[in-house]
């Protein structure tokens, strides 16, 4: 599905990532983890073409999307979240997700002032479909409300309805736990786990190790910008190398 | 306090019939003040409100600034002055006809310097302001120069020709209405949620696939295009034109009367170019004071209307209600 091949980033005179390689499944959960600093995100940025990176491909289902910028990718049907969650905060929940369809139609500036047939009914299904997600991520009560306006948890599913909105055959999120309650992190493995089930590959970076060892298939450790281990959920925890990057070595 | 699902549908009838209802109360306005000062007041109006709506679409709803939009607007009055005068070409083809080739030309610059942001695009936009204004005054074989261009052809349908104001308001604010009406359209489509969704966060309008550059592009080639028109519009209605209207003084007047009316709101824009345009003529009576008294009207509000008058005013009104209602009570 996904393969990263010999990734670098060089910020500066920082080493950001070296030489970092791993391909993923189709149909699989996978978890990126690592202390603070070890490239999860900037690794993120370079797979959905934020950054440009130093060395190395990134390849999509057999094709080499290195360097192509983001917009591109979401019609290769790759899509993800961000961190600190980047909502449209002065528009609707419903538009947000609209926005989301955004490569699922083609009226251009003049048909959509115009007001052409084929795009009042484009509009439609439009509006449809992004209800459709919106139910799904079960917040299509709050359609009407102004995005800015929602608590940050509601906001994270809102951001992940709106990425699903795209049609995603991959959907990569960037700590989608970070800054939810307890209850609403269950919550979240259940909808990631029904992502899954749709077919769509998931790639999450996770600070939550309780999550990312309940719902991954496989789990890609990174320290200092290196790929340190790589397998099963139960194969990370028992890697020694593991939990000297995490606790520190005894020598 | 759930909110009832807005039907779609039923927004789009209400957002006709505030439309319809604002076009019949525009059209009947003549009634009322024919004959008077005020209908060439009211003339201006309607440009300014064309001028206001082409720069709200590129600063309201995609997030860009640009501080030489009256270089657009004077670039559509010397293109169709030029070309009726000395190129005796008909005003309703040279019309169209330069605001064809000022949307080329922003578009070509568009690519360049939408790639800047904030300050950077306000400092490149201005440039090109005052590029344009340069231009008017210095090409004076064609223009006229400082000392302007005269004899501009008025517009005529058949037999009608457009040489009063009654007539020019007509002619101005089916225009204006034709532009407010596919602003509107425009600004509740997926283009102009595409271009609210790169105002908000570029980034994540760009991860959703919404190609943001291109899309500024386009919107800075509309704007251009509406405010070509206007001008064109303006050169035709006033038969003379001459650089000062098109100056960098200009450039902050419809900036101005984009933030007063409302970011990001096509009726905010009417309100803003109705107030700005009136204003003047209002405060005329005030003598030397008037401009003291205009530049602190628009100080307060800034700092008492934040949202600009479309939002303003209804919350003021909330406010004066709740307080009157207390007052009753107490």
């Amino acid at each position: 599905m996904l393969e990263v091949s010999a990734v670098t980033q060089i910020f500066g005179g920082v080493t950001a990532l070296e030489n970092v390689s791993f391909s993923i499944s189709k149909g699989d959960i996978t978890g990126v983890i690592g202390p603070n600093g070890a490239g999860k995100t900037t690794l993120f940025n370079i797979i959905t073409g934020i950054y440009k990176q130093t060395a190395g491909r990134v390849i999509l289902e057999g094709r080499d999307i290195t360097g192509l910028p983001p917009e591109r990718l979401a019609r290769l049907a790759m899509v993800r979240t961000f961190q600190n969650i980047e909502l449209f905060g002065a528009m609707t929940v419903l538009e947000n997700v609209m926005v989301g369809m955004h490569t699922k139609s083609t009226s251009g500036l003049l048909a959509c002032a115009l007001k052409m047939p084929w795009s009042i009914s484009e509009e439609k299904k439009i509006r449809k479909g992004a209800m459709k997600w919106l139910e799904f991520t079960g917040i299509s009560e709050l359609a009407d409300h102004t995005a800015g306006s929602l608590p940050f948890g509601k906001g994270r599913l809102l951001e992940i309805a709106r990425a699903l909105a795209v049609g995603p055959r991959i959907i990569l999120m960037d700590e989608p736990a970070a800054g939810l309650n307890s209850h609403e992190t269950l919550g979240l493995a259940q909808l990631i786990k029904q992502i899954r089930d749709l077919g769509i590959t998931v790639v999450l970076v996770e600070h939550d190790m309780e999550l990312v060892m309940d719902i991954c298939d496989r789990i890609i450790v990174l320290n200092l910008g290196r790929k340190l281990a790589e397998g099963t959920p139960r194969e990370i925890q028992e890697s020694k190398e593991v939990i000297a990057a995490y606790l520190g070595d005894d020598d | 306090m759930a909110k009832p699902i807005r039907n779609g549908f039923e927004s789009m009838k209400k957002d006709f019939f505030l439309f319809i209802g604002f076009s019949i109360i525009i059209m009947m306005a003549p009634r009322f003040f024919a004959g008077g000062y005020l209908m060439n007041v009211l003339v201006f109006v309607g440009i300014n409100t064309m001028l206001a709506i082409a720069l709200n679409l590129l600063l309201g709803y995609a997030g860009q600034i640009s501080l030489g939009h009256a270089g657009f607007y004077g670039l559509g009055a010397y293109l169709s002055g030029v070309m009726t005068t000395t190129l005796n070409m008909n005003p309703w083809l040279a019309m169209p006809l330069a605001a064809l080739i000022v949307g080329c030309l922003a578009f070509m610059i568009g690519l360049p310097i939408l790639k800047l942001k904030g300050h950077y695009l306000a400092m490149a936009t201005l440039g090109l302001g005052i590029i344009m204004y340069i231009v008017f005054n210095e090409t004076i074989e064609w223009t006229g120069g400082p000392s302007g261009l005269s004899g501009i052809p008025s517009l005529e349908i058949g037999d009608i020709v457009f040489d009063s104001d009654v007539k020019n308001y007509y002619l101005i604010w089916s225009a204006a209405l034709a532009v407010m009406l596919f602003s509107l359209n425009l600004a509740n489509s997926r283009v102009g949620r595409g271009l609210r969704a790169v105002h908000d966060s570029e980034i994540a309008a760009q991860v959703l696939g919404v190609n943001a550059r291109l899309l500024k592009v386009e919107i800075f080639a509309l704007s251009a295009v509406i405010s070509s028109l206007a001008g064109s519009l303006y050169a035709h209605t006033m038969t003379f034109i001459s650089p000062t209207s098109f100056g960098f003084n200009f450039s902050i007047e419809l900036l101005t009367m984009v933030v007063i009316g409302g970011l990001g709101s096509i009726y905010g824009s009417f309100l803003g170019a109705a107030l700005l345009t009136l204003l003047p003529e209002i405060l005329r009576g005030a003598n030397d004071y008037d401009i003291i008294i205009y530049g602190a009207l628009l100080i307060l509000m800034v700092m008492f209307l934040p949202g600009g008058l479309v939002r303003g005013i209804p919350t003021l009104y909330r406010k004066i209600v709740k307080v009157k209602s207390e007052a009753n009570h107490a």
